[in-house]
């Protein structure tokens, strides 16, 4: 049998590895996935484990490189990704020791004093900045307050001195000399300023401004600021102060500013300077914190990986007994038995690259454990493959339905999707990205939508496929049918005055006239249906019948597999107690209603067809024993009809008490034989059969019936009655579920006509010449809605309503509740792959 | 001198998408009219009064109707022909920008 028709064979080994080789070891291991490690301690909190020093290290570094990644992120420098995936350093020696060194050595210092330059870079690129700003508002204060005192020493401005000096003979205490404060302050706070000082100070004091032109940068938050220098002339001390209080309050910066011209332009001398040289410093720190982390982003990927890697490995290591000697490590790990051979010689790789003498022992340990369940998939029956364990991970060594879901999922899909047109968009997007299916994956594109469609794509293009076949069964593209063979019916031969009559002509394959040619349309519905007037009745009544086939079929199959599990098993009980009641149950009753779908078919022609039975009133007067009672036909189709459903009802209402009560009874007498032969002291067949089966690994899963578990009558014939109730009913509202397919379909059929006729419709329909104008436009519209609502909305409920069918929730489940258990737990294998991956989603 | 995008590059994507479908399809459908698909007919607008008077005259209505169609359908189709080369030359344009850029 394949691969993927049951999950692997897993076996619990034991590992000793030498603590020197363990680290390398478990590093190969991790390269390949094929192990899960079992927790040995896991009573042991997390920060009483042995390596959980490492753990911290590596913790820390990942912190710092972070710290890092932001700093690039936010200069904006390209980070290298090489896509390349270097092994996790390997420690020297000791493990304790070594590992430490060598990480402090290669990694951590690194890090440490790059983190270090960088804050320093940043802590003083700050106060640089705000030198820088002062400096530059003092540049201007000089330059423009220089304009204010050439006109104070003009004789025009006297008037001011004189305005002043009259108020404030009026005050009393008049003075030669006039004060003043130089500033700069936030262009917008300005006029608040002005009227304040006004206030404040009665008119009392002279304020003259000047805006300064270039915007500076504020150094806390980096922003662009208008700013205007000022300077108040006042007289008096009484003033000077509360000229400063007022300044203070509007968070204005004053500035010390010389008396005599010639201090002033010392003073601006000096200023530039000092700004020149800021300038030059402020600019080579800048260069350096640049190459510090060009040269950083060039590696960062690299040692994200490398520190994860060390991080993972010593994780696994906490999960391992230490030995009573120290020299050794014990791990308990699950492992596909197909892969033994690749992990020993892991294993030997890495006990060679740690230098240790001793190779590692791999030693097989039965248990009574159930195992991991694990699939081998490929990109292709992957996604079929987490469709089914959507539903439920299967049982152990269980028929996993995956590889019959990658023929039976896209094909329901289409049965409800059947639209050439459409199925051709489908299948083409899909198809892009299989081709180019490298590119994409490299490109990591983050969008959630489309890394589900990406990891769909082979459904998808599956999906597409069948769609474009049964579009092509239903004669349907874009709500159009092509008639590629030439129709079967023709109006040639009706007289033209029943056309000229008639609103509606009847094309009877029965009549005369040679309306019909006797010759079926090759492929497909005939393409006259689409002008037909009854072409609904007829497509529903096909499509009807065709998903109950199609469903009945589905069914039988799972039925049919659940054989397969028996038998595997070991369950010879299940194959007579359930099994052949279920196919008989199943059988009588809807594989009867299949054979008369295909019966009706091929039996009835076109004058006979009067008289063909409907198929559900037939089957609903077999369950309630009635005739058929059709004026003018024969009650029955063949001959014994009436007899021979009789016997299929019986049959079927047979097999419930069959299904219900012989399994119970039948354990229960094997349990009291059971008990007796304890009592007597025997050794009898039966208690050696028991130690047979408790050696044998598979068996001793989850089924009681050979445990030694108490044995409860009660519970057993609850669980088998509501078992037998849940089959007994679900095959007729399953058989009813699977109506769905004609629904969806139907559904599917008219929007997409309603679509045509509403929108591109009315574009074809117009006159003149700007008619294909129009048409461009409605074109445009109605594709962009094709895609929008048929493909991409109908679509997603088609492929909904087809994993319901599938798999979904459990008692109400068409296909897999025949076979399908779902109560295993996942293989989940340690992987760097799998660790780095997650680690990445993480980070975005 | 590459142009400057006036579209982004996914919309001149989507329109070099919608173009190249259009154009094959509005060819297509021009064609189907043109030999007078019967398929089509739903489609054509014949008024009431023509449907129930003389056959004659309907046929000719119909014929008319049917190259009208496929006139209306050719000349959308060579619309969707010059916005292929729009979307085309537009969707370069963005490619050569993001080139640019990365440099």
């Amino acid at each position: 049998m394949g691969a993927l028709f049951r999950s692997e064979e897993m076996s619990l080994c034991q590992l000793f590895l030498q603590s020197e080789a363990a680290y390398a070891c478990v590093s190969e291991l991790g390269e390949l996935g094929l192990v899960q490690f079992r927790d040995l301690n896991p009573d042991v909190n997390a920060f009483q484990r042995k390596f959980v020093n490492e753990v911290r290290r590596c913790d820390e570094m990942e912190r710092k490189l972070r710290f890092l990644e932001k700093e690039i992120k936010k200069d904006d420098i390209p980070v290298l990704d090489t896509g390349e995936n270097p092994e996790a350093p390997q420690p020297r020696e000791m493990i304790d020791m070594e590992m430490q060194i060598f990480i402090d050595c290669t990694f951590q210092a690194t890090f440490e004093k790059l983190e270090n330059e960088l804050k320093e870079v940043n802590n003083n690129a700050e106060a640089l900045k705000k030198n820088y700003l002062e400096l530059t508002e003092l540049k201007h204060i000089l330059r423009k307050t220089q304009v204010f005192f050439d006109e104070r020493d003009t004789e025009e401005s006297s008037e001011i001195r004189k305005s002043l000096i009259t108020t404030d003979a009026v005050g009393g205490a008049p003075t030669g000399q006039l004060g003043f404060v130089a500033g700069v302050i936030n262009r917008e706070r300005l006029p608040a300023f002005e009227r304040m000082l006004w206030r404040a100070c009665r008119g009392n004091v002279y304020l003259k401004t000047a805006e300064i032109d270039s915007p500076l940068e504020e150094p806390s938050n980096g922003d662009q600021v208008y700013k205007t220098v000022f300077i108040i002339f006042f007289q008096g001390e009484q003033l000077k102060t509360r000229v400063k209080k007022i300044c203070e309050g509007f968070r204005a910066t004053l500035y010390p500013c010389p008396d005599t011209p010639s201090d002033r332009r010392e003073m601006a001398m000096g200023v530039m300077t000092r700004i020149e040289d800021l300038n030059t410093v402020l600019r080579q720190t800048q260069d350096h914190r640049h190459r510090v982390l060009v040269a950083a982003a060039k590696n960062i990927r690299n040692w994200f990986i490398k520190v994860r890697k060390i991080k993972a490995i010593y994780h696994t290591l906490n999960l391992f007994n230490l030995d009573v000697t120290q020299k050794c490590l014990i791990a308990e790990c699950w492992v596909p038995v197909a892969d033994m051979e690749t992990i020993q010689l892991a294993l030997r790789r890495g006990t060679e690259r740690s230098g240790s003498t001793v190779s590692p022992i791999l030693n097989m340990m039965t248990t009574k454990e159930a195992p991991p369940t694990y699939n081998r998939t490929n990109k292709f029956t992957q996604g079929f493959q987490n469709l089914i364990d959507a539903y439920g991970v299967s049982t152990y060594r269980e028929v996993n339905p995956a590889p019959y879901a990658v023929i039976t999922f896209p094909f329901l899909f289409a049965v409800m999707f059947g639209d050439i047109g459409h199925g051709l968009i489908m299948f083409l997007a899909a198809l892009y990205m299989v081709w180019k299916e490298k590119p994409l994956q490299a490109q990591k594109i983050q969008n959630e939508i489309f890394t589900m469609f990406f990891g769909g794509r082979y459904i998808i293009l599956l999906m597409g496929f069948f769609s474009i076949y049964t579009g092509l069964m239903y004669n349907d593209i874009f709500s159009k049918s092509l008639n590629i063979f030439g129709s079967s019916f023709t109006a040639e031969h009706i007289p033209l005055n029943d056309i000229k009559s008639h609103e509606v002509l009847q094309l009877n394959p029965n009549s005369t006239a040679q309306q019909y040619t006797n010759k079926p349309y090759p492929i497909g519905i005939d393409p006259v249906w689409q002008l037909s007037a009854n072409k609904i009745s007829f497509l529903n009544s096909y499509k009807m019948k065709n998903s109950i086939v199609l469903g009945v079929a589905q069914m039988l199959f799972g039925v049919m597999l659940s054989l397969w599990n028996h038998t595997y098993f070991k369950r010879p009980l299940n194959i007579y107690c359930e099994f052949i009641p279920q196919i008989l149950f199943l059988l009588s009753l809807f594989g009867y209603l299949v054979i008369l779908v295909f019966f009706k078919w091929v039996w009835y022609s076109a004058d006979t067809a009067g008289c063909a039975p409907s198929i559900l009133i037939t089957l609903i007067n077999m369950v309630l024993m009635k005739d058929n009672e059709v004026p003018g036909c024969p009650s029955t189709v063949y001959a014994g009809q009436q007899q021979f459903q009789q016997f299929l009802v019986l049959i079927a209402f047979l097999c419930v008490p069959w299904m219900l009560l012989v399994k119970p009874f039948v354990l229960f007498r094997q349990n009291s034989a059971r008990v007796r032969a304890r009592a007597n002291g025997v050794n009898s067949t039966l208690a050696a059969e028991e130690g047979v089966v408790a050696t044998d690994p598979h068996s001793s899963g989850g089924h009681g019936e050979h445990g030694d578990e108490e044995f409860e009558f009660g519970e057993v014939f609850v669980h088998q009655a509501i078992h037998t109730i849940e089959y007994a009913l679900g095959s007729i509202s399953h058989t009813a579920s699977y109506l769905r397919l004609w629904a969806l379909s139907l559904a599917h059929a008219q929007l997409s006509e309603v679509l045509w006729g509403m929108v591109l419709s009315l574009g074809l329909q117009m006159e003149g010449w700007w008619g294909g104008i129009i048409l461009y436009v409605l074109f445009a519209f109605w594709a962009v809605l094709t895609v929008g609502v048929l493909v991409l909305m109908e679509g997603l409920s088609a492929f909904l309503h087809t994993l319901r069918l599938h798999c979904l929730v459990l008692p109400m489940v068409e296909f897999q509740s025949k076979f399908y258990d779902g109560n295993g737990y996942a293989f989940m294998p340690f992987s760097f792959e799998v660790i780095l991956e997650a680690a990445r989603a993480a980070d975005e | 001198m590459p142009g400057c995008p006036v579209l982004g590059p996914k919309l001149s994507l989507c329109c070099l998408l919608v173009s190249v479908w259009g154009t094959l399809q509005l060819c297509l459908m021009g064609v189907f009219f043109y030999v007078h698909s019967v398929g089509l007919l739903e489609d054509l607008p014949v008024a009431e009064e023509i449907k129930r008077g003389m056959l004659k005259e309907y046929l000719e209505e119909v014929d008319y109707l049917y190259s009208k169609g496929a006139q209306n359908c050719w000349i959308a189709a060579c619309l969707y022909v010059f916005s292929m080369v729009f979307s085309i030359w537009q969707f370069l344009a963005n490619r050569r920008l993001a080139e640019r850029i990365e440099q």
